[in-house]
This record gives C-alpha cells, structure tokens and sequence, in this order.
C-alpha cells in the first residue's frame, strides 16, 4: 500500500464521517433558521432513530430496509410532537426561555431513554449486505463507508429540489425570512414549522441509522456529541443556511480524521478539533462561511 | 362589504386605536389619510389579523371575521400590501409571485395571473429571475403590488404604496390602482400623500391619534378647510 491509497483511505472515512455531521447539521440549521432556535434535543432525536431502529430490526420481523424507512418516519413525527409540546406554547415568549425548554427536552430524552432502553451499551444490528470490506486498488474500505456519502447526496439533492422547486418549500424559506409578510402570502405557519422538525428528525435519523452501520454501539447517551459537533457545523457553516450546514460537517468530518492520521500524537483532542475549530470561526467570521449577517447570541 | 366595527388596539400599554369604524362597498376605492403614528397601519394590520384586537368586529360580507387567522383571511380574497415592500429579497421576482397565489390551487388560473401581473408591470417579466432584493425600490414596490394582486383578491389594503417613490412612479402606482378598480377590485388604501388619495377615492376617512376625525368622500374632504389646512399643505 502505498502514500497515496493510505491517504484515500483516510479521505474516504473523512467524508463518510462529515456527511454523518452534515445529516444532523441540517436540521440544527433548518430549525434554526425558521424559529432563530437552538434545538438542544436534536441530538437526541438522532439517538431515538437509532433505538428504534434497533428495536423495529430486532423485536419485529419486517426487513430491515423497511425498518431503516419506517424508523426515520416515526422519528420526523417524534420531532413534531418535541416542538408542539416544548416549543409551540412557548412561542413569542423570550428565546432564553424557549432556550431552556430545549435544554430540558434534551435531558428528558436522555433520561428516558437511559430508563426505557437501558444503560447498557447495546449492539446496533447492522445488516450483511452493507457490512463487509471491499477493496478498491490497494485500500480495504467497509462497504457503509461509500454509502454514507452515497445517501447524504441523494438526500441533499431531494433537500434542494424541495427548498427551490416546491411551494413549500419555497415558503419555508420565506417564512424564514419574514414571518409576517409570509402569513400575509396566507402561509399556515404551524404547517410550515412541523415539515421543518419533520425533515429534520427524519434526516437526523437516517444519519443516526448510518451512524450505528458505522459505528455499532448503541447508548442513551450517544446523540450528545454528535450532536454537539453537528451543531458546531452548523454554525461554521453559517447557522441557518443548508449548504454551509453541509460544508461545516464536510470541514468536520475530513478535519477530525486527518488529525488523527497524520498527527496521531495529538489524537487524544480528536474531539477538541471541532471545539478550536469553533472558536477560530467565531473570531474570524462569527456569522459562518456561509451566512450573510451576524447572527444574534444566543 | 366589509364593515370594521369599533376597532381598539392596544400594544403593551400603549392605545393605538380607540374605536374606529369604516365601511368599505364593494368596488370603491376607500382611503384612511392621518399623520404619523395615527394607527393606520394598525388599522390595515388588524383587519389582517396580524396584531390582536383588543375590542371591535370585523365583518365581511356579513361573516365574523375578527377571530380568523391571517392565513383564512387571505384564503378569503383579502389581501394586503404591506408598509415598505417587504419582499422576499432572497427569493426571484417569479418566486415572491408564486408565493402570493399560496393560497390557491386553480395552476392554470395562477398562470395566467402571472402573466396579467407582467402585463402590468413589463419591468417584472423582464427581470422575473432576478432576486428581488437587487430591485430598485420602486420595482419592488411593484413586486408588493402584484404579489398582492396574485391572491386574485375581491379586498386590496395598501399601505403607503407611493412611499419613497419619484413623482413618475407615485403617478404609475395610482393609475393602476384605478385601474384595477375598473377590474372590479375593493381598494382600501392607506397614504401620506393625502392629496393624490382624495383624489381618487370615493369615500375617505381622516385618522388621528387612534381616532377618526373626519369622513366623507374624497371630493369633499379636498375641499374640507380642516383637511387642507392638516394634511394638503394649504394656509389659510
Ligand atoms: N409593534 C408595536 N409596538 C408598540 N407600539 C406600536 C407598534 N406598532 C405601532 N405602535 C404604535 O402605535 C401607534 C400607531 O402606529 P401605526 O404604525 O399604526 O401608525 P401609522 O398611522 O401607520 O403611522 P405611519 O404613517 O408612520 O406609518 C404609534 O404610536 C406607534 O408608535
Ligand atoms: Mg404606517
């Protein structure tokens, strides 16, 4: 094996990895640029499509690439209900408010999940055909590896046509804009908010679902960093804005894998790369890479 | 047609409408001339429902409409154009008039009214793939108008429509608001430029401070000494 299959290897896994960021980043990013929201529970709306998957591939005998659609599904409306129980009555009141009912959702969700799922680690059942190595020239790569990409960039392709070609979304993005003048077009804004945690949730799942092909261990507690990360990609990226969501993870992704492969003494701060990362970008340009204006603190 | 009946708004602590009533027949141009900060917006904007009435009714063609969310109001054939444009700047020219027929689902129907909308304003076709934060002002007002118009809607409220425009524009804008009386629209209009409004208007109402002061139709009040001395500039 030479230099150059190594570093394709590495390449490879960094972007199978930063798609995983960019799945998540989306939905910190779409729910944030509708209700100027952090949505803390985000990450654990990732775990809950894991566990689901793991428990519709494990307690059911539907086929698994039935369960890998159906969970997803379950999960978008999950989000749904998240913003209609902790946001929706909080809407208009101060966002340090809302801000704190998120924290809160965040940490039921973990709890539940640590009481109903258990807080032993739990194996995510990953289905033969995408879990084996196959080698390309010199590199042996897990089969997951070029799915991952392979989904996110259908996903995103369905995600643009639907922001760009459709009238939903189309007023999604107006209402993102100008909340009043959208209602003035006669735009259902409740409609609007609950496609926008539906996709999310659903895309957050899918990347949860790849996520346990990926990395197999499944705990209460595991949408956290994730989490985290995909939402500091977010906000390199330009928080609000879908591409930069996408090249945030993208950034991610690719950094933290070639920190570990070509400075492996420093690969113990594997996860402080996103968090330096983060901080040069607030510095140097806090609205992201891509956002147009100085987003408010929050 | 439509009937606003002693209308308060409050904001916080503040009163920007203390009982108002109008009366808008259908195929009329209506017109609430006031000073600033006299609640006519406010006036236009609870109408749409966008800030809550704190007492009053609202009636249109009889049905309640106080209570209705913005979205029904509109999906109703009301429609408004608000104070200083907001279009959507991100979206294309085409896009803000798509977004205007949200409401309906008659395709064929919402094509042709895009067209109408080009027909009208020749500027907008020529530049309907240009987002429409890169217009000039006064083609964005245009925008505003026939986004409006795109909600195919039997009330027009506009507020301020010649606002920051050149002289040419403010002419082209009030000609085609006769224009689309012709057509059959109910125009509520809303303006500073109290002169120009009277003009066209059959009947008219003089807000201030979240009163009304005065009404009739527009010839009279033109000729109403209050009303030169207040708001047409003319001494005594
Ligand atoms: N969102 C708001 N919060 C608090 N007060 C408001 C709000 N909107 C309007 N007001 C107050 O209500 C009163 C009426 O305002 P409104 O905008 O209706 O006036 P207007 O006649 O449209 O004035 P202009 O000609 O300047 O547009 C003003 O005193 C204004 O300060
Ligand atoms: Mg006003």
């Amino acid at each position: 094996m030479g230099d150059v299959s190594i570093f394709l290897q590495h390449m490879t896994n960094g972007v199978s990895l930063g798609s995983l960021y960019a799945l998540i980043a989306i939905g910190y990013t779409m729910v944030y640029g509708i209700l100027r929201l952090i949505n803390f529970a985000h990450g654990d709306i990732f775990m809950l499509g894991v566990y689901l998957t793991y428990y519709g591939v494990t307690y059911t005998s539907l086929p698994w690439w039935l369960v890998f659609l159906l969970a997803p599904l379950l999960t978008g409306i999950i989000g749904i209900l998240l913003e209609r129980v902790a946001y929706k009555p909080l809407r208009g009141s101060a966002r340090i408010t809302i801000l704190i009912s998120a924290i809160g959702a965040s940490f039921l969700l973990q709890n539940l999940g640590i009481v109903i799922f258990g807080g032993r680690p739990r194996a995510f059942p990953v289905p033969q055909m995408l879990n084996h190595v196959v080698r390309v020239g010199g590199v042996s790569i897990n089969f997951v590896t070029f799915i991952i990409p392979a989904v996110t960039i259908l996903l995103l392709l369905g995600l643009t046509y639907f922001t760009t070609k459709t009238k939903t979304g189309l007023a999604m993005r107006a209402l993102s804009k100008d909340y009043e003048t959208a209602s003035l077009m006669g735009i259902d804004i409740n409609r609007i908010i609950s496609i926008t945690f539906f996709m999310g949730s659903f895309l957050a799942a899918i990347g949860g679902i790849l996520w346990g092909s990926r990395y197999p261990q499944l705990m209460p507690l595991m949408g956290s960093m994730p989490g985290l990360k995909s939402f500091i990609a977010a906000v390199v990226g330009g928080i609000g804005n879908i591409t930069g969501a996408v090249i945030g993870g993208f950034i991610l992704g690719l950094g933290e894998i070639m920190l570990v492969a070509f400075l492996p003494r420093l690969s113990g701060y594997r996860d402080a790369f996103a968090f330096v990362l983060l901080i040069i970008i607030l510095l140097v340009k806090p609205s992201g890479l891509m956002g147009d204006k100085v987003t408010e603190k929050v | 047609m439509l009937e606003v009946i002693d209308l308060h708004v409050n904001y916080g602590g503040i009163t920007a409408l203390r009982g108002i009533n109008l009366t808008i027949e259908e195929n009329q141009i209506v017109t609430l001339i006031g000073a600033n900060g006299a609640g006519k917006s406010s006036t236009l904007r609870s109408i749409m429902g966008l800030v809550p009435k704190s007492k009053g009714q609202v009636l249109y063609k009889g049905e309640d409409f106080t209570n209705l969310p913005t979205k029904d109001i509109v999906g109703r054939g009301i429609a408004m154009v608000p104070e200083g444009r907001r279009v959507f700047a991100d979206l294309t020219v085409e896009e803000n008039l798509i977004l205007g027929a949200y409401t309906r689902s008659d395709h064929k129907a919402v094509a042709n009214d895009i067209k109408s909308v080009y027909d009208t304003f020749p500027r907008l076709q020529e530049r309907s793939w240009q987002k429409a934060g890169t217009l000039s002002g006064g083609e964005q007002q245009m925008l505003a108008v026939g986004r409006a118009l795109m909600v195919n809607p039997k009330i027009l409220m506009m507020d301020e429509p010649s606002l920051g425009l050149a002289p040419l524009l403010v002419k082209d804008i009030f000609d085609i608001i006769e224009l689309l009386r012709q057509r059959g629209n109910t125009i509520l209009l809303v303006e500073q430029n109290a002169r120009k409004a009277l003009e066209i208007a059959d009947y008219a109402y003089v807000l201030e401070t979240g009163q009304l002061v005065l009404e009739g139709p527009g010839k009279t009040l033109l000729e109403d000494q209050r009303v030169q001395e207040a708001y047409l500039g003319v001494a005594r």
